[in-house]
């Protein structure tokens, strides 16, 4: 992207001399003629942002993740301590393993399911807008009030139970936020349900883009519907694919909301993702070290993933 | 090729279906809502309201120990509106700065922002929290906007960027040998210029502010500046199983951003695919 972004910035400067124009703001412009525009006055505000939000604390972070600090007073260096504490076991390495599958099935669900109703919306259908404007409504709401919607359908006494009931199937029937073996899926359904719209509206943008005289041409040459989506389909939203999976695979690494709503981490940390973890260590146990260093090594893996995920899909996208 | 055949009804069917069983969490939170404490315990949950009633909106409102949620209501009108104004004017000027400089340092601050989005966020936060608790920054509307408007800048330069670079220069040449100044020509030729993506920007990161809770949750619980869903929070936390009243507390939270998303859905969509997409 910067590339593209440099290309524009060099197409659109100006060439040639241009009266240069004395005094502006206060101060006398010395320099050449791309210099009228604008100064770089303007950029100071940014710059202390990036400064101060963004490098600053992200340096002084790693750096405290080699020290046992605890928020206040007196802090020793503890080597690479921390690290060796997340992956001797226990609950940051359920943390981690939760992470993982979290975040790898919400990428696969929320991309096939949003896909699939693009591709049923796209075109004809006629009340697409109005189940598109649906679909889409979730993603505009506050992931943390719409979590606890779904902690009450999952309740003992709760919907889904009595549904199972009213169809005869009683003994499917469990408290699945409180049983490790369903918390995990349970929690992942909210997850899908709050972001599939919005990536339907990615693909069907996509979609926008795929010429329908090449579709009927292709399925007039007897091209099934399997090759019209792997030929002429695919190729068009492979964009699409790439930003909607990039996208949903931080997010999925990210989850924090979702599971402090509806399992706060339980049941005994059956549900615990990097997110919750580094939240409880640092902010209730004060132990900013240790969250220091759980953050950088969740900071890790998603860079890690996402590249490994891009490269991925360069590669399927040439073959 | 295109025409409604069977096949199109049926899949528009199906489609319907999928939308209803999509909605139906919607269902029982208004459902829910309506019925009082009674009524909320003893019916089932699928079963339609038979004698609807606000009570338990009343008790929402009237409830939240610390904070209420008209409290939160303005917490968050306030932040987010302050994020929101912040990030608009800074990233305008910043990215039209980095459009008409074209010299190796706009290059530099380009990678700087570039960089941004791999620096590791979540390591970020702890230090930010610590300074801003040393300089008394934490639990108040100004330091939760600084917050908001620094992490979320990179993203806003770049929304901006994407129109500050096709803006042809032949308006700025013309005002300024009028005699306009340099910020005279920003803020009346390149500034409504750039108004579609002010759109994008205000939208994109309006609602992340708006629906944001870790970053409430750690700088703000426990002051007077909560914002909304971090007083939902703490709502049910101290709301056990009275969900009437939990899911009435929710709708009230809704109602906002719900309004804004029904009747500029269009702008809502496409803002957010927009932001999503830099």
């Amino acid at each position: 992207m910067t590339a593209q972004l440099e290309q524009k910035a060099e197409g659109a400067r100006v060439t040639g001399r241009q009266p240069r124009s004395s005094k502006q703001n206060g101060r006398k412009d010395h320099r050449g003629t791309e210099r009228r525009f604008a100064t770089w006055w303007w950029f100071t505000p940014a710059l202390l942002a990036l400064v101060l939000i963004h490098y600053a604390p992200s340096a002084i972070g790693a750096f405290f993740a080699f020290t046992n600090w605890k928020g206040l007073g007196k802090w020793q260096f503890v080597g690479w301590d921390n690290f060796a504490a997340i992956a001797e076991g226990g609950p940051t390495t359920t943390a981690l393993i939760n992470t993982f599958i979290i975040g790898i099935s919400f990428v696969v669900l929320t991309n096939v399911l949003g896909l699939l109703l693009a591709l049923g919306l796209n075109r004809t259908v006629k009340s697409r807008n109005v189940i598109r404007t649906l679909i889409f409504a979730p993603v505009v709401l506050s992931s943390l009030a719409t979590s606890y919607i779904w902690k009450f359908i999952f309740e003992q006494d709760g919907p889904l139970n009595e549904f199972l009931a009213s169809i005869g199937l009683e003994s499917l029937q469990r408290t699945w936020l409180g049983d490790p073996s369903t918390v995990l899926p349970a929690i992942i359904i909210v997850m899908v349900w709050q972001n599939v719209g919005l990536v339907m509206v990615m693909y069907l943008a996509g979609l926008a883009t795929v010429s329908p005289e090449l579709e009927e041409a292709a399925s007039l040459d007897g091209a099934s519907l399997w090759q019209r989506f792997n030929y002429v389909v695919l190729p068009a939203i492979m964009p699409s694919v790439v930003i909607a999976m990039t996208l949903m695979l931080i997010n999925g690494l990210r989850v924090f909301d979702q599971i402090q709503a509806l399992t706060g981490g339980g049941p005994y940390g059956a549900s615990e993702t990097l997110a919750v973890t580094i939240y409880k260590e640092t902010f209730v146990m004060g132990r900013f070290g240790f969250g220091a260093a759980l953050a950088l090594v969740m900071s890790v893996i998603i860079i890690i993933l996402t590249v490994a995920q891009r490269l991925l899909l360069r590669t399927n996208s040439k073959g | 090729m295109f025409r409604y055949t069977k096949k199109t009804l049926f899949r528009e069917a199906l489609l319907i279906l999928v939308a209803f069983i999509f909605l139906l969490p919607f269902y029982f939170l208004i459902n829910l809502a309506l019925k009082n404490g009674s009524d909320a315990l003893t019916t089932s949950a699928m079963q339609l309201v038979t004698n609807p009633t606000l009570d338990a909106f009343g008790q929402a409102i009237q409830g939240g120990r610390q904070a209420t949620l008209m409290d939160g209501m303005l917490n968050s009108i306030i932040i987010t509106a302050g994020s929101v104004l912040v990030l608009v004017a800074v990233g305008s000027i910043s990215a039209y700065t980095l459009s008409r400089r074209t010299g190796k340092l706009s290059k530099a601050a380009l990678g700087l922002i570039l960089v941004t989005m791999v620096l590791p966020a979540q390591a970020a936060i702890i230090p930010i929290y610590v300074g801003m608790r040393n300089v008394g920054l934490v639990g108040t509307h100004a330091g939760t906007i600084i917050m908001y408007a620094g992490a979320l800048l990179p993203i806003s330069i770049f929304l901006y960027m994407g129109f500050t670079n096709g803006i042809a220069r032949d308006y700025e040449e013309a005002a300024q040998i009028d005699g306009a100044s340099r910020f005279t020509v920003f803020r009346k030729i390149i500034f409504p210029l750039l108004s579609p993506a002010t759109g994008t920007v205000a939208i994109f990161t309006g609602l992340i502010v708006w629906n944001d809770f870790f970053t409430g949750l750690i700088f703000l619980n426990g002051s007077d500046a909560v914002t909304l869903p971090v007083v939902i929070y703490n709502f049910v936390g101290e709301s056990v199983s009275e969900w009437n009243v939990i899911f009435a507390a929710i709708i009230i939270s809704m109602i906002p951003i719900m309004a804004f998303f029904l009747f500029a859905q269009k702008q809502f969509i496409q803002g957010f695919t927009g932001g999503v997409k830099s």
